[in-house]
Order: structure tokens, then C-alpha cells, then sequence
């Protein structure tokens, strides 16, 4: 899988090459400013971007929005943005277009490698992956305006992990129940929002989340 | 017309008192020298400072000058001697009689001698007899007391056709009588910003030692804490794996402790999206961070505003915010952000249960500091039982030297 890597901070671009390249990816450009990303990502048409949202040579949001140029030029161009901080603004943007193949983390993730590397693989294969910070920020916000109060604990914890972008199998997996019983609880939780369920691990997060941002 | 005549008049008949006033005065000063005047002198210029007082909030009040009030009285008469607004108080008293006072009485003195023309001619020339000119005209016979009453008439239209122009005129001569000496008015200025910049280093100063103290039992104790354990870890490397794993595990979790420190650091001293985005957007993200329903309406010009302007507007709209959720139990908040004449002006208006109050509470009267290093206002409209309206006004042209304009890409 060819991946263009975005990154200003040497050691991190380093580190981050060489996590990918071991776990199978070939990174085909690793550029580290705004205006090398988006000839790489022209250029190179590559099956994902991993891009720091911070890069010279202006220092400010270059990388997102070199990513969002990128993705109205070729819609669902998979891209996962790095940031060492996480705005529900940026994540709204990303969300925004509804094709999914985003996925926005904090840069601390890169640290649980087989987490990040998770989510890479699911933002190529058009899933959105959103960090837990954004999720929970969400969640709590539904509950303090009781659009989730309906929902048991169990079933809001299977909402968060499947607005992080977590498949059936690994929901239960983390939860330690049977996929069958997530299917069950996925589709209480659908009920209860009123949002109609889809087989599309992609739609569901949006829906989810277009649920919550009201 | 008539409004303008009415003044006039007031201001011709107060002009007759003043003299008065002028004359207690210079016999105070006159009693000087035999120490009489001491005892005099404060009393006299006060009751003079409140005739000229009236004068400068009648005027200001007609004309929507701005007269900027003269320093206070001071207590003593030998201090009162070097003030310079009694003086020119003193001076004022002596020159609007004959100046400003003259200027208004010419159109009331036209109209009662048009009235007198008008009203009292026909009615008494017979018995003045020989010699009764009323103006020019020589009033001895029902055709000339005709003209006399025509004449009248012309000169009481005229009174009031002229009051708005001798009106004016005095008021001009008011401002430069009685509007404080320029020097007065910069002294002033100059105390306000020595106090507004004296507010200003020590809030710096406060949040650099915050910023210091954060860094130093936050991240940089977790660091500190982190080496340790490797160290220990390296050392459980060959004789018990498990529990080196056991150490490794905690390294993680503290160097994530550690970055989640800095990051809420860095927040607080200058939101990211802040930096990359501006004003606008900041405060869009502040609305979708916000339990509360926030509608946010900005209307900015493009390009970026003075960053200490953007940032200052934007602890204040976020002090606002947490003060709708937590104090005012609000729902729904709505925040607009516009710029007109120079002015970054932002309203925050929710529909909680009001009261409250920018003199009490640390918040506000944090906010209300950090706008004053601008010239910066908060104005606070919150009865109890609600709803709650914040208007912020920042000056943005004056923020910054270097800045010319508001819309200056910073």
C-alpha cells in the first residue's frame, strides 16, 4: 500500500517511515511542508496520506487543508490527519464532504503502534477513524443535552468505540462479548437515535456523529 | 427655532448672574494679602466651578459636544491659586457676560423689542407724545404706528431666525472658554495608560509564573518520574521481565500524562486553532467544545486582526461562555462578532437566570482587566432572572502601533 507522509519534525518522520514501512506500507513520498505535500499527493496518487496538520511554511492548519484540497480534487482520497492537538472544528471539516476515508488523531497515538497502524489500514479501506479525545468531547456533549440519555451503558460504550471507527469484530473483541451481541446492541442504539442502519461501517459513524453534533 | 430662542434666553438671563459670581470671586482673591481671602477663596471657587459645571452640561447637553470636566477643586486656597482650570473658570466668568452672554442676548433682546414694537405701540403712542421713535420710525400718526407694528413683527421673526446661529456661535465660544486645557486632558490620558499598563505587565507577569509553575510540577516532574522507571526498568530487564514490562507499561502512561500537561498548556496560553485560523473560527470551535447551544454570527473583514486583540476577545467570549453554563444555567447562547469604525465589538447574549455582576466575581473582573490594556470595554446588562447581554468593545486601530487598522493581516 503506497502512503505519501507529511511531516515538518525529522525524528517523528523518521519514526513514523519506519513504523509504516515495517508494517508493510511503502512510503513513496515523505515530505515535510505544505507545498511538497500537495505535489506529492498530485503526483504521486497515493492509497493514503498520513499528514500533520501543522506545516510550514506558514506553521498553521497547511496540512489540512492541503489534505482538503486534495480530496476535492479525487473525493475519498483517504487521508489520516496527525495533530499534537484536536479541534471538533478540523474533525467537522474532515467529516464534512460525507465520504469517509478520513481518519484524525492525536499524534500521542503514534506512540501504540499497532493502534495507529489499525488506523491507517481502516482509513485506506474508507472507514473514519476519529480520536477517543473527539469522541468522548462528543458523547459528553450529547449526554449533557440528553439526546444519548435513552442508552444503557453498554450500548454508549459500543457508540464510542464505533464513532472511533472500530468494526464489529473489535468492539467485541474490546469489550469481550460476542459479535453477534454488538450487532445486537448497534442496532438498539440506531433505534433509540432514530438513524437507519446500514451496512456501512463508514455511514454509521457519520450518522453518528452528524447525530451528536446537533 | 422657538427651542433655540428659549435657550438663548436661558443662557442670556444666567450670563446676567454670573458677574456675581466673577466679583465674589476677585474680592476673595483681593482679600488676600490681609489673610480674609483664605477663609473665602475655596468656597467662592466652588460655587464658580458649579456655575461653569451647569454651563459645560447645558451646552454639552444641547450640542452633544464632549467637554472633558477640568481636574477636580483642590482643597486648599493656596493650591486653588496654581489650578489651572480655576483660573480658567475665573476667566470665563469675567469674558461670557460680555462675550458669549452678548451673543445670546441678541436674539431675545430683537424679539422683546419687536414684541414691544408689535404688541405695545399701538397701545401707547398717543400718550408718548412727541419724540417716540420706535427704531426708525417716528410713531406720531396711525399710519406710521403701522409701520411700527410691521416692524415688530420683522424684528421678532428675525429673533428667532437668528436664535439658532447666535446658539451655535456660543456654544462654540463655550468650548474654548470652558473645555479643559489639552494639557489637562493628555495628564489624564497619560494616568489612565500608566494604569492600564501597570495592570497589564502584572497579569503578564502572573501568567508567566503560572505558565513556569505549570511546566514545572506538570510535564517536567513527569518527565523526571519517567526516566526513573526506565532506569529501574533497564535494571528488572534480566532479572524479572515481568515486572520491567510491569514499569514499561507505566512509562507509557505517564509520558501521555506528560503530553496531555503540555497540550492543555499550550491551550491556555494561545488556543491552537487560534493561532491558525483567527478570531472567527476560534471562537466557532469554543462553540462546538460548548455543552450549551451556541449559534455564533461573525462578521469580520478577511485578513487577521492584532494577535493580542484576538487573543484577549477570545479569553473574554470563553470567560462569557463558562459563565452562561455554570453560573447562569443558560441553554442557549448566541455570540456575534462584527467590526466596524475600528471597533472588534462582540455581543454575547444568553437566556440564562441573569444577575450577573462585573464588579464581583474574579472572571469578569479578569476580563474587564485584560480589555483595559486596549481601552478595551465590557458592559454588562444582566437583571436577575435574566436574560444576560455582554457587549466587549475593542479598539483595534490603538492596540497596536504597528498596526494601523483592524484589518491589518497580523
Amino acid at each position: 500500500m503506497r502512503v505519501v507522509l507529511a511531516e515538518d519534525l525529522f525524528l517523528l518522520r523518521d519514526g513514523l517511515s519506519r513504523t509504516l514501512t515495517e508494517h508493510g506500507f511503502e512510503v513513496v513520498a515523505a515530505v515535510d511542508n505544505g507545498p511538497s505535500l500537495r505535489r506529492a499527493l498530485r503526483e504521486e496518487r497515493p492509497d493514503v496520506a498520513v499528514i500533520d496538520i501543522r506545516l510550514p511554511p506558514d506553521f498553521t492548519d497547511e496540512g489540512l487543508r492541503a489534505a482538503l484540497e486534495a480530496r476535492r480534487e479525487r473525493p475519498g482520497l483517504p487521508v489520516l490527519i496527525l495533530s499534537q492537538y484536536v479541534d471538533q472544528l478540523y474533525a467537522q471539516e474532515l467529516l464534512a464532504g460525507g465520504e469517509g476515508a478520513v481518519g484524525y488523531l492525536l499524534k500521542d497515538r503514534v506512540t501504540h503502534t499497532a493502534q495507529f497502524v489499525d488506523a491507517v489500514r481502516t482509513v485506506a479501506a474508507g472507514g473514519t477513524v476519529l480520536d477517543p479525545q473527539v469522541v468522548a468531547r462528543l458523547l459528553a456533549r450529547g449526554e449533557a443535552r440528553g439526546t444519548t440519555a435513552a442508552l444503557t451503558p453498554r450500548e454508549h460504550e459500543v457508540l464510542r468505540l464505533m464513532a472511533e471507527g472500530r468494526s464489529n469484530a473489535a468492539i467485541g473483541q474490546a469489550l469481550h462479548v460476542s459479535e453477534s451481541a454488538v450487532a445486537k446492541h448497534t442496532a438498539g442504539i440506531f433505534a433509540k437515535l432514530r438513524i437507519e442502519p446500514s451496512a456501512d461501517d463508514n455511514r454509521r459513524v457519520l450518522a453518528v456523529l452528524a447525530y451528536l453534533r446537533r | 427655532m422657538g427651542k433655540a430662542f428659549g435657550r438663548c434666553q436661558l443662557l442670556s438671563l444666567a450670563s446676567l448672574a454670573l458677574p456675581w459670581t466673577g466679583a465674589l470671586v476677585v474680592s476673595a482673591l483681593l482679600l488676600l494679602p490681609v489673610g480674609l481671602g483664605f477663609p473665602l477663596l475655596r468656597p467662592a471657587a466652588a460655587l464658580l466651578r458649579r456655575r461653569a459645571d451647569r454651563q459645560r452640561a447645558r451646552v454639552g447637553g444641547w450640542t452633544g459636544l464632549a467637554f472633558p470636566p477640568p481636574a477636580p477643586l483642590p482643597a486648599t486656597a493656596r493650591a486653588i491659586l496654581g489650578d489651572a482650570g480655576f483660573w480658567r473658570d475665573l476667566r470665563w466668568a469675567w469674558l461670557e457676560p460680555l462675550t458669549g452672554g452678548l451673543l445670546a442676548t441678541v436674539s431675545p433682546a430683537l424679539f422683546w423689542y419687536g414684541v414691544f414694537g408689535a404688541l405695545v405701540q399701538p397701545f401707547v403712542w398717543r400718550r408718548l407724545g412727541d419724540g417716540n421713535w420706535y427704531a426708525f420710525v417716528l410713531v406720531d400718526s396711525p399710519g406710521s404706528m403701522r409701520d411700527a407694528v410691521l416692524l415688530g413683527l420683522a424684528f421678532v421673526a428675525g429673533a428667532l431666525f437668528l436664535a439658532p446661529t447666535t446658539l451655535a456661535g456660543h456654544a462654540r465660544w463655550s468650548r474654548w472658554a470652558l473645555g479643559a486645557p489639552s494639557r489637562v486632558e493628555l495628564v489624564r490620558r497619560i494616568e489612565q495608560l500608566t494604569g492600564s499598563r501597570a495592570e497589564a505587565l502584572d497579569a503578564q507577569a502572573v501568567e508567566l509564573r503560572r505558565i513556569e509553575r505549570d511546566l514545572h510540577d506538570g510535564a517536567q516532574a513527569r518527565l523526571v518520574a519517567l526516566g526513573m522507571s526506565l532506569d529501574e526498568a533497564t535494571r528488572l530487564l534480566d532479572t524479572d521481565p515481568a515486572r520491567a514490562r510491569v514499569l514499561l507499561a507505566e512509562v507509557r502512561a505517564a509520558s501521555e500524562r506528560a503530553l496531555r500537561d503540555l497540550r492543555e498548556l499550550v491551550h491556555g496560553i494561545l488556543p491552537p486553532v487560534l493561532a491558525d485560523r483567527g478570531l472567527g473560527d476560534a471562537i466557532r470551535s469554543l462553540a462546538l467544545d460548548s455543552f450549551l447551544d451556541v449559534e455564533v454570527d461573525v462578521a469580520l473583514p478577511p485578513g487577521r486582526l492584532p494577535a493580542p486583540v484576538e487573543s484577549a476577545a477570545y479569553f473574554a467570549i470563553a470567560e462569557l461562555l463558562a459563565n452562561a453554563a455554570k453560573h447562569a444555567d443558560a441553554r442557549e447562547v448566541r455570540i456575534a462578532l462584527s467590526h466596524t469604525a475600528g471597533i472588534l465589538r462582540v455581543t454575547v447574549t444568553d437566556d440564562g437566570h441573569g444577575g450577573a455582576d462585573s464588579a464581583r466575581g474574579a472572571g469578569l473582573l479578569g476580563v474587564g482587566r485584560r480589555l483595559g490594556a486596549f481601552d478595551g470595554t465590557l458592559a454588562l446588562d444582566s437583571p436577575p432572572g435574566g436574560p444576560t447581554l455582554a457587549i466587549l468593545e475593542i479598539p483595534c486601530a490603538s492596540s497596536s502601533p504597528k498596526t494601523s487598522s483592524c484589518s491589518g493581516t497580523g
